[in-house]
């Protein structure tokens, strides 16, 4: 409750609740968010239970273009409610981006703490292994390691541990991001006083590292997480859609545009329309918001 | 050896360590050095992908053969050596370009990628095109007028174009401009015309120009919302510097200040990114490629991953990491020429 009262007064709360554009993400955010892990109770059915798929009811338009049709979004080549996909699919997606941003969080934190603290060889080697992983480009990295999982397992077996192998192609792919963010904060914080006082007293550097200079390199990795996400679910679509990501029988909302885009030219455009549209509103308003928080959090930065 | 140095110096540094007396050739030296080391972690990567995965057998003389006869051969093709040899002996092949015989396409995998790699540079060129000609008006106009609607209107939209994954544009642009307007042809790279053995290029026809606007504009979207904030950044930084106001006094037409006195003077960072996505875009065009299956590296990459025809992958990912090695390295040097403060140290 102390928390609660805390974040009622704070300057945090204030300044959010006067950016309309902040509040606006941060509601579609929350609503797809939510609306994706209580998919099997929103769902008008389950997409993989085929008891409840009617293939007589494939490719059937959307509710208010085909009267006859009783599915409010369409359905796709198998009969499945868009709507339905759509929610398991945004299921798929924000727990392998959060996941995804966890790892890379965990990977990055670490590497970049151990990197600043310790300085001289250590720091050299790693930030170079950052910096030549970096200069690869994201996407490049997660396509390779993609197809060499894929290569290295089959595609049987792969379908099976579709979900934490993309969590960890791009945690993987991604880490070097946080490790630069936290070492800079760490160079910063490594030379004030407090440090100083610590080491004085006699704590040791694990201590040190983790109890007193940790926490205060929060802030920007709070700034990048939120983009992070956003760009983890980007990721993640892309991986789907060249078909290095989830399979069409779990589908994320990259694998549902994938499999509408072969039904574009034969004018089902719903198919790939609306996993489209809230694939792009999820990216966008977490944008949005991380957009915001690092205006906030940056107070030398000024909204022109 | 930098041009303007003293006679003596450069004496004393021929023979005493170069490191302290010429910062910038051991800035060179390090560099380079770092680009052979990462492209020998690749050729580990490769090589480590054709143990695990490949079966050179295979790739040679297909499935149906016995099992002598495959004993035979995996001992004449060096398979029992030790790993170590084996690397040394992929990495010579490597250097003269020799990575195994693609199973698919019964030739060279090399070969068969250096085939496709016009396909996709020409679409990185037409799309860096595109790039240079939207961004730059586009991020000036924007730093000059930054509440004017227009420019609020851009950069919006530059929000929202970051948002939107490169495959989803593609298939937008395919709908409207290909299937209900008909104005574009959707997918391929049209009518091309042979100009060497390897190189077929579509930019010489009307229908190859046709087929190249859709995938370029896709290409482009990716790149073009960070080359518009950049732009608009750093004009919006040399907009205040001192020499404007002095151009400005100085009476000289508005256009003359805008380009010659502010642009250039954003020329450098700009240049420096535009080095690195240039990988980026690489990266980018396997998605590009996928939905207009046009038949590039990238296209061929992923077919590859289907057909897990590891010796193409394998060269794939040599060429592409090669690409990637000289374009940072390059990039890198050049701005260490530039900028001194990068030579102690490292990038940015």
């Amino acid at each position: 409750m102390a928390l609660l009262a805390r974040l009622r007064e704070s300057y945090l709360l204030h300044s959010f609740l006067r950016d309309p554009v902040a509040v606006g993400s941060f509601i579609v955010v929350v609503l797809l968010v939510t609306a994706g892990f209580l998919a099997p109770v929103l769902a008008p059915m389950n997409p993989y239970d085929p008891a409840q798929i009617d293939v007589m009811d494939s490719e059937l338009a959307p509710a208010w273009i085909d009267q006859d049709s009783s599915f409010l979004l369409g359905t796709d080549s198998q009969g499945r409610d868009i709507l339905s996909t759509i929610l398991y699919g945004t299921r798929v997606s924000v727990l392998i981006g959060l996941g995804a941003v966890a790892l890379q969080a965990a990977l990055g934190i670490g590497i970049g703490l151990i990197s600043g603290y310790a300085g001289g060889r250590v720091d050299a080697v790693l930030m170079r292994v950052a910096d030549v992983q970096l200069s690869f480009s994201t996407y490049m990295v997660a396509i390779f390691l993609g197809a060499i999982f894929q290569a290295t397992f089959g595609v049987g077996r792969y379908e099976q541990i579709a979900v934490p192998f993309l969590i960890a192609v791009i945690g993987l792919a991604e880490w070097p991001q946080y490790a630069r963010t936290v070492r800079a904060s760490v160079l910063a914080e490594k030379k004030k006083e407090y440090v100083e006082a610590a080491r004085v007293i006699g704590l040791p550097s694990g201590r040190i590292m983790w109890r007193h200079i940790l926490p205060n390199t929060m802030t920007p990795v709070m700034v990048i997480s939120t983009v992070q996400v956003a760009n983890a679910i980007m990721s993640e679509a892309a991986l789907s859609f060249i078909g290095l990501g989830m399979p069409v029988t779990k589908p994320s909302l990259g694998s549902l545009i994938k499999s509408g885009f072969e039904y574009i030219f034969s004018g089902a455009w719903w198919i790939t329309l609306f996993p489209g549209v809230v694939l792009v509103l999820l990216i966008l308003t977490i944008n949005l918001l991380g957009d915001w928080m690092r205006d906030f959090l940056n107070p030398k930065l000024y909204k022109s | 050896m930098r041009p303007g140095m003293q006679p003596a110096a450069r004496f004393r540094s021929t023979h005493t360590s170069s490191n302290k007396k010429n910062p910038m050739f051991a800035f060179i030296v390090r560099r380079i050095a770092q680009a052979v080391m990462v492209m020998l972690v690749i050729s580990v990567i490769g090589f480590a992908i054709k143990t695990a995965v490949g079966d050179p057998v295979r790739d040679l003389v297909g499935v149906a053969v016995s099992a002598e006869e495959r004993a035979r051969l995996s001992e004449e093709l060096g398979l029992n050596d030790p790993l170590p040899v084996q690397w040394v002996r992929f990495l010579g092949g490597a250097l003269q370009g020799d990575l195994g015989q693609s199973f698919f396409f019964k030739r060279p995998a090399m070969e068969v990628i250096l085939r496709k790699a016009p396909a996709t540079l020409e679409l990185v060129l037409a799309a860096s095109v595109i790039i240079v000609l939207v961004s730059i008006p586009v991020g000036i106009y924007a730093a000059v007028r930054p509440r004017a609607a227009l420019s609020r209107l851009l950069m919006g939209g530059s929000v929202v174009g970051v948002s939107i994954p490169v495959f989803l544009t593609a298939i937008m642009l395919i709908y409207v401009f290909a299937i209900h307007l008909g104005w574009l042809p959707s997918y391929g790279r049209g009518e091309t015309v042979r100009l060497t053995s390897w190189w077929e290029t579509g930019l010489l026809t009307k229908d190859g120009l046709l087929h190249l606007v859709l995938p370029a504009i896709s290409l482009s979207s990716v790149m073009l919302p960070l080359f518009i904030r950049l732009i608009r950044a750093e004009m919006k930084e040399v907009l205040e510097a001192e020499y404007m106001k002095y151009a400005r006094a100085k009476g000289l037409r508005p256009w003359r200040i805008l380009l010659v006195h502010g642009f250039k003077n954003t020329l450098l960072p700009v240049i420096t990114v535009g080095g690195v996505q240039l990988g980026t875009m690489i990266a980018f065009t396997v998605l590009t490629e996928t939905v207009f299956q046009w038949q590039g590296m990238g296209f061929i990459f992923l077919e590859a991953v289907e057909r897990a025809d590891t010796s193409l992958l394998v060269a794939y990912l040599v060429f592409v990491g090669f690409m990637f090695v000289v374009v940072n390295t390059a990039v890198d040097i050049i701005y260490g020429l530039v900028n001194p403060m990068v030579r102690i140290t490292g990038r940015k």
